[in-house]
């Protein structure tokens, strides 16, 4: 058991943790949106943050990737200090992170083809066309959606804009995967095929993600573990099924 | 307390712009380029500008000629309309009602196209997929005003005197010839270069506040109609602003 509610997670593995979150504080003017906030995720795990709308969470993995600066408090990923990064080495170690954006932020001028290219664009990356291509192919296959590769986001469903969103957040195999609530805002089918994606990919090129949300059904079907992030500190975490069970008020509201 | 709130927000807003202009100068102007990103901007900027500015000189070259006759009849002086018209449109109506029409019809497309890009997070997946944002959008758009509306500014002022041509027509009949050859021998090098010039500085003064009202946006659809907007009150204020700063300076210089 460590500080405050944490369940003991039960096969706490002993290997160095890819990312490190060490006593996060971020505040916008008198806004403390984080304070205190401590996490770690291991290697090909996923780990699901849990909270409310406003809680924190999306600030929380734009902290990750360098988005957003925060105040006090260490972020490790790969072993650097994220924070603390130039810019040439924060986009070495970003090139390593992919970031599925809540809006899927798709460049809606851009076909399908070229918003996957864009990550490529890196000027110390050198692919050919073909390797270009080859990539934008086999990203799109992995999200079974190889023939929109010429149409533009506006002519695609909700469904289908997330899974090309995911495509090219996969597209140079980050080893880590940031979600910002990837399955709000479509229909339940829609989610699950979403849920079922993200597991084959995981098991597909063995990454490790934090996956932000507040859908349960998401979170049972993703998570290896569970962490709630309210009052901007990480207020608990375990498995699902100590989720599920627990009589704290606070983590019983999420089941409701 | 009004009023100090407002001159507050007037120099902080003044200070934000002048910062983002420094960025520009800065950080947008440094290798890297965006060349195709330019190019493309360039042919959206200008090219597709075209028609309005043509059928508005146009306009306005007819109408000009058509309301000053009168006086210049009064005077006895009409066979000088030509050389009126001339001056009147090359000095000072050709560039700033171009710029005018620029403005209404570029900065407010940039400021709403950047504003939806930076409410769609679009600019933060530029920042994480390693592309520089500030020199992929703000720089090519920057630059592509800059140098088309002076471009914009001559064809509009050659489609301007063909309209005065018409309207001189209307009631007299002057050759092409003479009419064109009365125009360019009343201009001298004094006339055309300010003029000439100052177009540079309205096009990057509607580049510069198009992106600064859309880069700064704030969430929501009215957020990016307000940045369209202010875009466009803001671009068209200081073309006169620039444009009084002009004449007063080329008058120091004697250029007159
Ligand atoms: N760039 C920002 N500037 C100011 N406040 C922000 C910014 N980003 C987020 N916030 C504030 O931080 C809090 C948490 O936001 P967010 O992380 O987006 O919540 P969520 O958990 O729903 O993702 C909110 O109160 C929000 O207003
Ligand atoms: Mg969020």
């Amino acid at each position: 058991m460590k500080t405050e509610k944490h369940f003991i997670t039960a096969d706490e593995k002993t290997e160095t943790p890819v990312i490190i979150i060490d006593h996060l504080y971020k505040k916008f003017g008198k806004n403390v949106v984080l304070k205190d906030f401590s996490l770690t995720v291991k290697k090909e795990e996923n780990v699901v943050v849990l909270g409310k709308s406003g809680s924190g969470k999306s600030v929380l993995i734009k902290c990750i990737i360098g988005l957003l600066k925060p105040d006090s408090g260490r972020i490790e990923v790969f072993g650097k200090n994220t924070p603390e990064l130039d810019h040439d080495e924060l986009d070495k170690i970003r090139a390593k992170i992919g970031f599925l954006f809540q809006g899927n932020a798709l460049y809606d001028s851009m076909t399908v083809r070229e918003n996957l290219e864009f990550p490529l664009r890196r000027h110390w990356i050198d692919f050919s066309q073909k390797e270009v291509d080859a990539l934008v192919i086999e990203a799109l296959e992995n999200v079974n959606l190889a023939h929109t590769v010429d149409m533009m986001p506006e002519e695609l469903s909700g469904g289908m804009l997330k899974r090309v969103a995911l495509a090219r957040t996969m597209i140079l195999k980050p080893d880590v995967i940031l979600y910002d609530e990837p399955t709000t805002g479509l229909d339940p089918v829609t989610a699950r095929e979403i849920d079922s994606l993200i597991l084959k990919l995981q098991k597909k090129y063995h990454t490790s993600s934090i996956i932000i949300t507040h859908d349960m059904n998401c979170v049972k079907n993703t998570a290896d573990r569970v962490a709630l992030l309210l009052d901007g500190k990480c207020y608990a975490q375990g498995k699902y099924e100590e989720f599920e069970q627990s009589a704290d008020k606070n983590i019983k509201q999420f089941f409701e | 307390m009004a009023i100090i709130t407002s001159i507050k927000v007037f120099f902080g807003e003044t200070g934000n712009i002048a910062r983002f202009t420094g960025r520009f100068f800065s950080t947008g102007l440094k290798p890297r380029f965006e060349i195709r990103e330019l190019l493309s901007q360039c042919y959206i900027i200008g090219y597709k500008s075209l028609p309005l500015i043509a059928l508005t000189g146009f306009i306005m070259g007819l109408v000009l000629t058509m309301q000053l006759r009168p006086s210049l009849v009064d005077y006895g002086v009409e066979s000088q309309l030509p050389v009126m018209v001339g001056i009147a449109i090359v000095r000072e109506i050709g560039p700033v009602i171009t710029a005018l029409i620029f403005a209404g019809k570029i900065a407010s497309s940039i400021g709403a196209e950047l504003g939806s890009m930076k409410v769609t997070e679009q600019i933060d997946a530029m920042e994480v997929s390693g592309t520089n944002p500030f020199k992929y959008l703000v720089a090519t758009r920057v630059l592509a005003t800059t140098l088309m509306l002076p471009v914009l500014t001559v064809m509009g002022d050659a489609i301007s005197l063909f309209g005065a041509y018409l309207g001189v027509n209307i009631k007299s009949v002057t050759s092409f010839k003479l009419f064109f050859t009365q125009v360019f021998h009343s201009l001298s090098f004094g006339d055309v270069s300010p003029a000439f010039l100052k177009t540079f500085f309205f096009g990057f003064a509607v580049g510069v506040i198009g992106c600064y009202k859309g880069y700064n946006s704030s969430k929501g659809t009215r957020g990016v109609g307000s940045s369209a907007n202010s875009a466009v009150v803001l671009s068209s204020v200081l073309i006169f602003i620039i444009d009084l700063l002009a004449v007063q300076l080329t008058d120091l210089l004697g250029l007159n």
